[in-house]
């Protein structure tokens, strides 16, 4: 009888303490809906945004974003750059530490930017550090990962030497890709280096378990510099792809952040849970491109009548129910270094008068009702919005030209390989995303030399030679200019016509706290926080 | 018997080989390849991604490895989820579909079985039209409507069930997928016993049996069922393959971390090696449920003998 007796007075000693401390063991948990699996953990793989969410609350670049989507120092303190504008200095944070509790070393960037590079990795972001000096060269062979334009000058610091001034080089060191890994767990784990239980990592957050499908769990690092203001204790990430399954989800209370949601659901939801239905415009642009090889659309005056027929309000409104904006430019609002991009001139007409000029165009051009016939195929990638906007845009033009439109979907996969195989096309859907915030992002899609974004073969070498004098200017007011004059060209001449700026749509709980829309769509867990 | 089942598990190999052999050239078949994204890479990305995956090679030499590596059950990398071998993904995933498919597939057999004898032994009467209605409703909704309606009535409007993952695999998270599942299955179940019931009991060794004076539960149980599980055996042996290997509409509905929907996002992927394991997974599945019907079958009617 004693052992039992004994067992029991222990039990309602540890239930009291329990009781008595309970406050404190109450433990922060986000319960982040995260719109699908990630296809990988490994930073030289990730491609994807949902990658992205779980890989910056794991690791810390140089430089991150803060919650309202702005630069700030990340693993590196302070830099400086040379007044060439060629070489950076980082200086590491002296507590910067893995999650193993070893120091976070210049090495380890040196180490992990040459995996990027190599050849070898097959690092599907590779280019996002090609303005690193020999960057291009190693990744494609030329020479050895050595020869990478990165050198670890002692522990804490870390010289990068560029192949020419890039001004949104900080923002390049933000993106995913640029995440360190740790040059011992990659050397003694290989390819196992992602996995529970053996990743080393230097965010907020440790990887504690991931089952695919199903959830992936962080917790705070108590190795990370700024641990002593992560208010979260444990972050789920749950890869949910069904977006009406996250919503459901959400409405059960099982979720307190969903990303992605049907467009279609934004004024039911808005009616049930008011401020918590986040619409946030980011740098995204949706886009129809114009083969300009061929006749008609060789013709600028058939590409600038056929994107003025469009009306953008209607697709905008009654499409995506205002879940994206009308765009008239290329490149959207909300970069800090560009400022309003270039409209095209019928930005600001009425629809009318962009129709009755359209209707006049056309007919100059030749073709429409009373000259040769319009054909046009309009080729998409199969997905309900798509093929909405594609209907609608047919119908436009069926209205406004008496035109003969046609519908052709393929998969993803067979449209864009199609296009980037150099595939003849009329009219073709397309979307960008940037990968950095910064206008050139967008414009270099539409260079000559771009074999696999130009899907329309645009060439113009006065755009060609304006953006080459970008990259050339070093100030960046004349840059930002220089740009700009790039892409009223673009706009004039009509070889894409974009229609809209995309948002993100995100579902955030009333509990969350910290949470500011941005942009560029950088949401850390590090700066959000739960209340009960 | 043994006879019987080595010689099948040995044609078993042939007809794996050729399933193998078909899919993985039809799948070439179809344009773009892995690594054709919405976002484009640029040609040097590709080349060094095509060259680490070997897809530079000409297809002979890729199939030729392929089928060499599948022997020693290497099922290769997978090209989407990059952190994984085709082989872990499938070892994570399968648990979860086997389990969550083993309870709908009891919950199909045993209702449907019930409700079709109810319904034979009634036939014509108001609970037979009712269980009838309800077998052609389970059988028409579909499973994609049935799962969200479940959903928004036992998890958001009642709160008394999750609305979807796994969670910690107690029943509670299992209850709705399991039913969604389950339903046309069991419908499915219920109208082919309804059938062969109604046959059997006009047989002419259960009017014998009837005029014996046995009592109508021995008649039905014992005599009638037995001929009329025929049918019902056939139909386990697809049903069980296809549940247990996970359905991707359920598991896409109720965030299900099993094998179900790698098929179709290998295919959307154009993820060549998770397609091709998912493939022969579902043909061992079929295979072995086959032959564990046709050992059934000569246990349920001595008519069938495997010599």
């Amino acid at each position: 009888m004693t052992p039992r007796i004994l067992n029991l007075r222990a039990a309602l000693l540890l239930g009291a303490t329990l009781l008595a401390s309970s406050p404190a063991l109450a433990e922060a948990v986000l319960h982040r809906g995260n719109a699908g699996e990630p296809q990988t953990l490994d930073q030289a793989h990730t491609s994807i945004n949902i990658e992205e969410f779980i890989l910056k609350d794991l690791y810390e670049g140089l430089t991150v974003y803060d919650a309202s989507g702005k630069i700030v120092p990340g693993a590196a303190e302070t830099w400086d750059l040379s007044d060439d504008g060629l070489t950076y200095t980082f200086k590491l944070r002296a507590d910067a530490k893995w999650s193993d509790g070893s120091p976070l070393t210049a090495e380890d960037f040196v180490f992990s930017y040459q995996r990027v590079e190599d050849p070898k990795t097959a690092a599907g972001y590779a280019n996002i550090l090609y303005p690193i000096k020999n960057a291009e060269k190693v990744n494609k062979g030329e020479v050895p990962p050595a020869e990478l334009g990165v050198k670890a000058i002692d522990e804490k610091t870390l010289e990068v030497t560029l192949e020419r001034p890039t001004p949104f080089f900080l923002e390049l060191l933000a993106h995913q890709t640029a995440l360190p890994v740790s040059k011992a767990s990659v050397e003694k784990n290989g390819a196992d280096f992602v996995k529970p239980g053996t990743m080393v990592s230097n965010g907020a957050f440790k990887l504690v378990s991931h089952v695919p499908n199903d959830n992936l769990v962080v917790e705070k690092n108590a190795s990370y510099w700024d641990a002593a203001n992560v208010k979260l204790d444990k972050v789920i990430f749950y890869p949910i792809d069904d977006q009406a399954a996250s919503v459901r989800r959400f409405e059960a209370k099982e979720m307190d952040l969903v990303y992605n949601f049907s467009a279609d659901q934004i004024d039911r939801l808005r009616g049930a849970y008011g401020d918590q239905v986040h619409v946030s415009p980011t740098l995204a642009t949706y886009y129809y491109a114009f083969d300009t090889r061929q006749e008609p659309y060789s013709d600028v005056r058939v590409r600038q009548a056929l994107s003025m027929a469009v009306d953008r309000d209607f697709l905008a409104k009654e499409i995506y129910s205002g879940s994206q904006i009308p765009a008239y430019s290329m490149v959207p609002s909300g970069i800090e270094t560009y400022g309003e991009p270039s409209k095209a001139d019928f930005g600001t007409m009425s629809q009318l008068d962009r129709e009755d000029k359209a209707v006049a165009l056309m007919k100059e051009a030749g073709y429409g009702e009373g000259g040769k016939p319009l054909n046009i195929e309009i080729r998409y990638n199969t997905n309900p919005n798509h093929e909405r906007v594609a209907t609608a845009v047919a119908d436009m033009w069926k209205n406004t030209f008496g035109a003969n439109v046609s519908l052709v979907n393929l998969d993803v996969s067979s449209h864009y390989a199609y296009l980037q195989e150099g595939g003849k096309f009329n009219v073709a859907r397309a979307g960008w995303v940037a990968d950095y915030a910064d206008a050139e992002n967008f414009l270099a899609l539409s260079l000559s030399s771009n074999k696999t974004f130009n899907y329309g073969h645009y060439e113009n070498p006065a755009f060609d030679d304006l953006m080459k004098k970008s990259y050339e200017e070093t100030d960046p007011a004349a840059r930002s200019k220089l740009m700009h004059e790039a892409e009223a060209m673009l706009m004039k001449d009509q070889p894409i016509a974009p229609f809209l700026t995309q948002a993100d749509l995100w579902l955030v709980s009333g509990r969350v706290q910290g949470w500011h829309d941005n942009a560029a769509n950088q949401h850390l867990s590090r700066f959000l926080s739960v209340s009960e | 018997m043994i006879a019987f089942v080595l010689r099948r598990l040995a044609s078993a190999v042939p007809t794996l080989f050729i399933v193998v052999t078909i899919s993985f050239f039809l799948m070439r078949f179809a344009p773009g390849g892995p690594f054709n994204l919405e976002r484009p890479l640029p040609p040097a990305t590709m080349e060094n991604l095509v060259r680490t995956y070997q897809l530079d090679q000409p297809l002979w030499r890729q199939y030729v490895t392929y089928i060499t590596n599948a022997v020693t059950g290497d099922f290769g990398p997978s090209y989407i989820y990059k952190d994984n071998t085709v082989a872990e993904l499938i070892g994570k995933g399968l648990p979860y579909s086997m389990e969550l498919g083993f309870y709908a597939l009891l919950l199909a057999l045993i209702g449907g079985v019930t409700m079709g004898t109810v319904a034979a032994l009634r036939q014509n009467s108001a609970l037979d039209f009712s269980i009838m209605s309800l077998a052609t409703v389970g059988t028409t909704v579909p499973n994609f409507v049935v799962g969200p309606v479940l959903t928004l009535i036992f998890a958001i409007a009642l709160s008394w069930l999750p609305a979807g993952g796994w969670g910690d695999g107690s029943l509670r998270f299992l209850i709705l997928p399991m039913i969604a599942l389950a339903l046309p299955q069991l419908a499915v179940f219920a109208r082919l016993t309804r059938g062969s019931m109604i046959e059997a009991l006009h047989a002419d060794h259960i009017r014998t049996a009837r005029a014996y004076g046995l009592p109508s539960r021995v008649v039905v149980v014992t005599h009638a069922m037995r001929g009329a599980m025929l049918p019902v055996v056939s139909y386990l042996a697809p049903c069980a393959a296809a549940l247990l290997t996970g359905s991707a509409v359920v598991e896409t509905i109720f965030t299900i971390p099993g094998v179900g929907r790698y098929f179709v996002l290998g295919a959307i992927n154009r993820d060549y090696t998770l397609v091709m394991g998912t493939v022969i997974l579902i043909a061992i599945f079929v295979i072995v449920f086959n032959l564990l019907v046709d050992i059934l079958y000569g246990l349920l009617d001595p008519r069938v003998r495997h010599d």
